[in-house]
């Protein structure tokens, strides 16, 4: 076993058990903190896949944004004064049945396929090739997503502003 | 000149008094003014035909304009062969003259009501109705086929009952309208049948086509009885529009509606309308037919002028005079002067609508007296009106100059070369007869509205000449009334252009052994005219016209000045006192005033007989029909019964247990629908699990 | 024990993806689902990746990657909007109170 099988080891355990404890912890607060060690885990996983870019995008991007967000949107939507930060569960039996057995299928069957793999040389950095890409074939999207985050912004503060 | 367009200004001519129906009563409770369109309606439907008649009479007198289209194509039908039903329009010389008389006639009574019906509660509606009036007779004047002409002949009666009873609060006006009506259905009831024994046997309801099959031998049900029987029922519908013996009850009581109408509808056009369908028919005529025909004309011609006599209703006077001389024309055309009965159907629309008017004015100026009883002396009062009346009362008279001098003498000497060539005159001497009584009743009407002392000096010193908008019309019609608008010769209307270009008595198709004598060419008539071998047929009857002519005008002279001059005798000079030849011949009065008991005869036996039948059948119904309608009814309800028990218990038993399962199975899947999305997701997510399960090898 | 191969990544990936969907399902608070749902996201992702690298197709998905996460950004920044609204209106945002669609 070669040091990167065992950061695979690693990074996927990270990952999966704090994303247990998301999807479990009673306390809203524990979950969000959970959620920011997964992101953590997936960014390294990113990294071990040569995709050194999008890891740190994920760390910016999830660490530094999306989680903050969702913090905030605790904050704001729980009386934190008088009621205890905590959310109930529920159909946790009926739940926990149908979703391990769509999650055993899937295992199973990307067990079980034969997958061509061809993997690729990896590259020093992907930051170039990334940056060409993303001018060149893909400058479209690129410019559309920047309309995207603006609409997004645009609406999400007409949504949630006080009439 | 191209004469293309003139069927579609027809098309105008029969659509926009339709629309301005529509108009004017949509508009008439909202908007007051509302009336004016169906005048501007009417002002341009009179240009327009006279732009259309004067075109076709002037440039193409001798072309006939037919537009048609197929209606309806029913192919090939067993027993009856290819049936085609075509609509379509024809305009001829005939039917260039009436669009000409109904559009004036028409327009004129539109301004003269302005004035006449003011102040009505209903002025808008009255206008309407004008409006599809006109629409309708101008259909009946320019269909082409006999079909249109019934739905237009029905659409005329509709119009006609609408005005008569036009002020329907009053008794009388209902009556006389559902009268009208009812009676007029006698007539059309047999016009139908002749219409369908046509279709059944031809095919086509085309005149056209019509007359080119009898021409070519083709007879109904291949007899000339038939053919004449075909012709009568046809008239039949003539009989009861224009009023003739012995359905003319109606019209006297027609006078009820407003005087406008009565002139427009009533002596004009509508109950011309009758001597339209004779005219247009006239080539499918059989000689026995024809001789139906002028007899019904004579007794109608006779009767109301012997009724006019005694009558004191201006109005009343006026309408049985309108049957006389509707009888007259029927007569002529059943004698075979076509020319001068259509002839006299043209001039006699001008004075008799004119007498009318002037009779409405008159009764305006009275405040609605119409008892020529309690008027006299309004001829100081009324100038105009009294003058215009002096000439159409003229006319009717036919006093030379006037146009009913023309047409009337023609007619005169065409029933007296009837009398010539068949050796039949009992329609001269009844024509004559009728021209001397007519003249008197004019005349007794004339003096006394007119001359002498008032009799009703509070509604006299109120009465006053009429307004612009009711005299120009009388004036116009008086003009109309003289001889010069129809030929050059007062005395002889044969040379006018009328007679010599525009009407044209049509070639008869039916076979030439059922014609007229004087109708067959000439190597059949040996037998028939014993002292006329040596000349044609057009001219046999020509020649005898022609002999006829002068002696019938000097004895029409001579019976007219006699009628005038016995009414200035009784009347005027009180030569000869009338209450005194009244005593005389008490018996014969009564019956002329009580109008030969028609009314009365009618009631008891048509009417009281067909409620007698009514309550018979009544019976019939309520003991018969309705025991067996009962006995089935218990017989139904026993059934029912026993159904119902089987419906209660069976059918309703399986339906129930259809719903009560149908209800657990809801009740089970109720419990899915929480309305919480995660369930909805924990519901998808397990339903791709069991799909997965289905198709993904594991 | 085979070397780490495209198998290892998808199975991580199809884990992490059961667990964001019994998230979703199961917690009470909306927030809770928003970060059910990023987990869902982030799995997906770990897919484009990782067939990015084992698949031979070059950048693609990677790039396919960074779209998802600017769009994930954008789906927060809403998703969270609209959490505020119904926090404001229903004085909760607890899923289960809110089952206006049964009505």
């Amino acid at each position: 076993m070669n040091l990167a099988d065992f950061l695979f080891y690693v990074f996927a355990v990270i990952t999966l058990v704090s994303a247990f404890f998301v999807v479990t912890f009673k306390n809203i607060i524990y979950s969000a903190f959970s959620l920011l060690l997964t992101f953590l885990g997936v960014a390294g996983i990113y990294v071990l896949l040569g995709a050194d870019f999008i890891a740190i995008v994920q760390v910016i991007v999830y660490v530094g944004g999306i989680l903050i967000l969702i913090l905030f949107g605790v904050m704001l939507t729980n009386k934190i004064q008088n009621v205890p930060i905590k959310t109930e569960a529920s159909f946790i039996i009926p739940a926990s049945i149908t979703i391990g057995a769509f999650g055993g299928i899937l295992v199973s069957t990307f067990i079980n396929t034969r997958w061509k793999s061809m993997p690729a040389e990896l590259a020093n950095s992907t930051l170039t090739d990334v940056g060409h890409l993303l001018m060149n074939e893909y400058i479209l999207i690129f410019e559309l997503l920047g309309i995207l985050l603006l609409v997004a912004l645009v609406g999400a503060a007409s949504i949630a502003r006080k009439q | 000149m191209n004469g293309s367009n003139l069927i579609t200004l027809s098309l105008f001519i029969l659509f926009a008094p339709l629309v301005g129906f529509w108009f004017t009563l949509i508009l008439g409770k909202k908007v007051e003014k509302s009336y004016l369109i169906e005048i501007v309606i009417s002002t341009l439907v009179l240009l327009t035909t006279i732009y259309v008649t004067f075109t076709k009479l002037f440039y193409f007198p001798d072309t006939k304009f037919v537009s048609e289209f197929t209606w309806i194509n029913l192919g090939e039908m067993p027993l009856l062969g290819k049936v085609t039903v075509e609509l379509g329009m024809m305009i001829d010389n005939i039917t260039a003259l009436m669009l000409f008389v109904v559009a004036l006639i028409s327009s004129l009574v539109h301004y003269y009501s302005i004035e006449y019906m003011k102040g009505d509660k209903r002025y808008n509606r009255y206008f309407a109705f004008l409006g599809i009036f006109t629409f309708s007779m101008m259909g009946i004047v320019l269909t082409h086929n006999i079909l249109m002409m019934y739905i237009f002949w029905e659409l005329v009666g509709l119009s006609s009952y609408l005005l008569i009873g036009f002020w329907f609060e009053k008794d009388s006006a209902s009556d006389a309208s559902k009268k009208a009506f009812l009676v007029n259905r006698i007539g059309d009831l047999g016009m139908f049948a002749g219409i369908l024994l046509i279709f059944v046997n031809y095919h086509t309801f085309t005149f056209d086509k019509i007359f080119m099959a009898i021409g070519n031998g083709v007879l109904p049900f291949n007899s000339e009885f038939w053919l004449t029987i075909v012709g009568i029922l046809l008239f039949c519908g003539a009989i009861g529009k224009s009023a003739q013996f012995p359905l003319h009850v109606w019209l006297p009581d027609a006078m009820e509606g407003p005087t406008p109408v009565s002139a427009l509808i009533h002596a004009a056009t509508m109950v011309a309308a009758g001597v339209y369908l004779v005219a247009r028919i006239f080539p499918m005529m059989t000689g026995d037919a024809l001789l139906f025909v002028a007899v019904i004309g004579a007794l109608s011609a006779f009767i109301p002028a012997t009724i006019a006599l005694t009558q004191t209703d201006i109005k009343k006077v006026l309408a049985y005079s309108t049957i006389s001389q509707l009888g007259y024309m029927i007569m002529a055309l059943g004698v075979g002067s076509f020319a001068f009965g259509f002839f006299h159907l043209v001039t006699h629309a001008f004075f008799k609508a004119g007498l009318f008017l002037g009779a409405g004015s008159v009764i305006h100026a009275m405040h609605h007296e119409q008892d020529i009883m309690k008027m006299g002396g309004l001829r100081k009062k009324l100038p105009v009106t009294y003058y215009t009346f002096l000439i159409f009362c003229l006319a009717i008279s036919g006093v030379p100059l006037t146009s009913g001098f023309l047409t009337k003498d023609g007619i005169l000497a065409g029933t007296f070369a009837f009398g010539l060539l068949t050796g039949n005159s009992i329609f001269a001497i009844t024509g004559f007869f009728v021209a001397m009584l007519t003249a008197f009743y004019m005349f007794r009407i004339l003096i006394l509205t007119f001359h002498g002392k008032p009799q009703d000096e509070h509604k006299y010193e109120h009465a006053h000449e009429s307004p612009f908008l009711m005299i120009a019309p009388l004036v116009l019609l008086a003009i109309l009334s003289i001889f010069i608008f129809y030929t050059a010769n007062p005395f002889n209307a044969d040379s006018g252009w009328v007679l010599s270009n525009w009407i044209k008595t049509p070639a008869s198709v039916v076979p030439e052994h059922a014609r007229y004598s004087f109708m067959v060419p000439e190597k059949m008539q040996e037998a028939a005219v014993k002292t006329t071998e040596h000349i044609t047929h057009s001219e046999v009857y020509t020649e005898a016209l022609h002999h006829a002519h002068i002696p019938a005008v000097l004895l029409s002279l001579v019976l007219a000045g006699l009628g005038i001059l016995l009414a200035f005798a009784f009347y005027q000079w009180k030569k000869i006192d009338v209450d005194a030849l009244t005593l005389k011949v008490k018996p014969l009065y009564t019956f002329s005033l009580n109008k030969w008991y028609f009314d009365e005869f009618y009631h008891k036996t048509f009417v009281s007989g067909l409620l007698g039948i009514s309550n018979i059948l009544a019976w019939f119904d309520n003991y018969v029909v309705d025991g067996i309608v009962n006995g089935a009814a218990s017989v139904t309800r026993m059934l029912s019964r026993f159904s119902g028990v089987f419906d209660n218990y069976v059918v309703d038993g399986a339906v129930n247990l259809t719903a009560t399962f149908s209800g657990l199975i809801g009740l089970a899947f109720r419990k899915l629908q929480t309305g919480k999305v995660q369930a909805y997701v924990v519901l998808v997510v397990f339903s791709l699990v069991l799909l997965l399960l289905f198709f993904v090898k594991i | 024990m085979t070397s780490i191969g495209l198998q290892h990544y998808l199975v991580v990936s199809s884990i992490l993806f059961s667990l964001g969907l019994f998230g979703i399902v199961t917690r009470k608070n909306a927030v809770m689902v928003l970060m059910g749902i990023e987990l869902i996201l982030n799995s997906a992702n770990i897919n484009f990746v990782a067939f990015a690298r084992y698949g031979n197709f070059g950048f693609d998905g990677q790039l396919i990657a960074l779209f998802v996460v600017i769009l994930a950004a954008a789906e927060a920044a809403v998703a969270l909007a609209i959490v505020l609204n119904i926090y404001k209106n229903f004085s909760t945002v607890n899923v289960d109170e809110i089952d206006k669609l049964k009505e």
